[in-house]
């Protein structure tokens, strides 16, 4: 199968502490990858060097078959737009409205009319569920879900071919934790003639569990396991029974 | 004895490590802000916006300053001249006090206080809740995108805020000599040509240039340096606003002292 992200005895330092411990693992071009793992295990450590944002004390990784070690600054700066990232909050712009959010990417790095960009904007806002009545709300104006769904229609504008979701349910109740999973798997779905590649980062394993095709255990900086989610399920490792039997 | 010497040289020795860290972090903030001035896009409208935001929302709050503080200056001046009826000469002592030291140190102090916090406040919020991390995710440089339209926008209002202090304060000093002191206005006026050149206006705009960029560059880098949550944002606000101020009055000093040789 085709990989969307190559790590090869990836391994970071922060000073003298060791994050990422010669990770080897790849990332499934087109499927939905759950890093799954304890809180301090080296998850946003990771994505952060999936991003580019962070550099490997040694090893490599790669995405897209691009190497983010060799590749110059701002050259990363243009691969950063093959992204799309949820975050935890959502993070939206709170100076902006939501559709206004949604624009952004495609103001800043299309060519396109402010009436393609409104369309395409409100097109986006509707694909994720929202209504057209909240157009002109700001971000402090919207419930949690509806700002996950915001996010992630401001994530999918420039049309990624990986889309990063970093603890995507963290901190919100049940129906809304069971709306943005079901948000994530109808976006892979709707997506996948592309073959866009969804990575998750969590440690919510019942979500896990049913969005996932394959999920991956970090523990202390390292892949524990790596398999197919009906595998995974089926693991005899100790800290991962303790995950999935809790 | 010995004990007391050792704690005093460990702690005067970190206090230079803390201020040797902090000034090579703003030397950095500073570095990245000069390397992205000159790299496109050029963001006007973001620009714009901040000229509009640290210019024209100053404004009034500048001029009620300025009329107060020429008032004030005129009460005084008048009091300590005519004692030695040397009435003629309070115009243009009021006028070159403003344009060479209060307008730009005044309006400096008051940008600190309202635009300075609040680059820091925004700036600072929008870390705290991963929005900067969203820019740099897009592709968009934070500094270019937040700080460099920010630091442009302060550099550039700051000397236009402080001519305009200069005017409101000479109109209050007038309406005061004029219309309270009962000083003619013949007199109030005959000895502005004398006294008052282009070089003392210019080196009041120099001043606020300086001023407006310190400013904007501390207010930036507090916000872009907040760490935890609302806390670091209130402390990285309280910080800019202290040490603009202070350096606002450090850099005054300096200033006219070189200034002084030059012009």
């Amino acid at each position: 199968m085709e990989s969307a992200i190559v790590c090869k005895n990836l391994t970071k330092y922060f000073g003298t502490h060791r994050v990422l411990n010669d990770l080897n693992f790849n990332i499934a071009r087109g499927k939905i990858t759950t890093i799954l793992g304890f809180s301090g295990a080296g998850k946003s450590t990771l994505l952060k060097h999936i991003l580019g944002l962070e550099h490997p004390t040694s090893g490599e990784i790669s995405v897209l078959g691009q190497n983010l070690q060799n590749i110059q600054k701002l050259e990363l700066r243009e691969f950063r737009r093959k992204f799309g990232m949820l975050f935890q909050y959502a993070a939206l712009f709170d100076s902006m409205s939501a559709l206004d959010n949604v624009a952004f990417p495609l103001k800043e790095f299309t060519k396109l009319s402010k009436k393609e960009i409104k369309e395409k904007a409100e097109a986006l806002f509707l694909s994720v569920g929202l209504e057209s009545r909240s157009f002109h709300l700001y971000p402090g104006e919207l419930s949690g879900g509806m700002r996950k769904r915001v996010g992630l229609a401001r994530a999918l504008a420039l049309d990624p071919e990986i889309l990063l979701y970093d603890e995507p349910t963290t901190g919100l109740d049940p129906i809304t934790t069971k709306m943005v999973n079901e948000l994530i798997v109808s976006t892979s779905e709707r997506l996948k003639d592309r073959a866009v590649t969804s990575v998750i980062i969590s440690h919510d394993i019942r979500a896990t569990l049913k969005i996932s095709d394959y999920v991956a255990f970090l523990d202390q900086g390292k892949i524990v396991e790596h398999l197919p989610v009906n595998d995974f399920k089926e693991s005899t490792n100790e800290k991962i029974r303790s995950f999935i039997d809790l | 004895m010995g004990h007391t010497l050792k704690n005093n040289i460990e702690l005067l020795g970190r206090v230079v490590i803390d201020f040797t860290k902090e000034f090579g972090h703003f030397a950095n903030h500073l570095t990245k802000i000069v390397y992205w001035f000159f790299r496109p896009p050029y963001r006007f409208d973001l620009l714009f916006e901040q000229l509009y935001f640290i210019g024209n929302k100053s404004l009034f709050i500048t001029c009620l300053t300025s009329s107060f503080s020429g008032m004030v200056m005129c009460f005084q001046t008048y009091n300590g001249f005519k004692v030695i009826s040397a009435d003629t000469f309070i115009g243009p002592i009021v006028a070159i006090s403003l344009a060479k030291e209060l307008a730009p140190v005044f309006t400096g102090l008051i940008v600190a206080g309202r635009a300075g916090s609040a680059m820091s406040a925004q700036i600072g919020s929008m870390k705290v809740t991963e929005q900067i991390d969203a820019l740099e995710v897009m592709g968009i440089n934070s500094y270019q995108y937040l700080a460099l339209p920010r630091i442009i926008a302060g550099t550039l209002s700051l000397p236009i805020l402080s001519c305009i202090f200069l005017f409101i304060g000479n109109i209050g000093s007038w309406l005061i000599a004029t219309k309270v002191l009962m000083i003619e206005e013949v007199v109030f006026f005959s000895k502005f040509s004398d006294f008052i050149f282009f070089e003392d206006i210019l080196q009041g705009i120099i001043k606020a240039f300086f001023f407006g960029f310190v400013i904007s560059a501390i207010g930036t880098y507090q916000g872009f340096n907040v760490e935890g949550g609302a806390l670091g944002v209130g402390k990285a606000t309280n910080k800019s606003v202290v040490w603009s101020m202070v350096i606002i009055l450090v850099l005054d000093f300096f200033l006219t002292t070189v200034l002084a040789r030059i012009l």
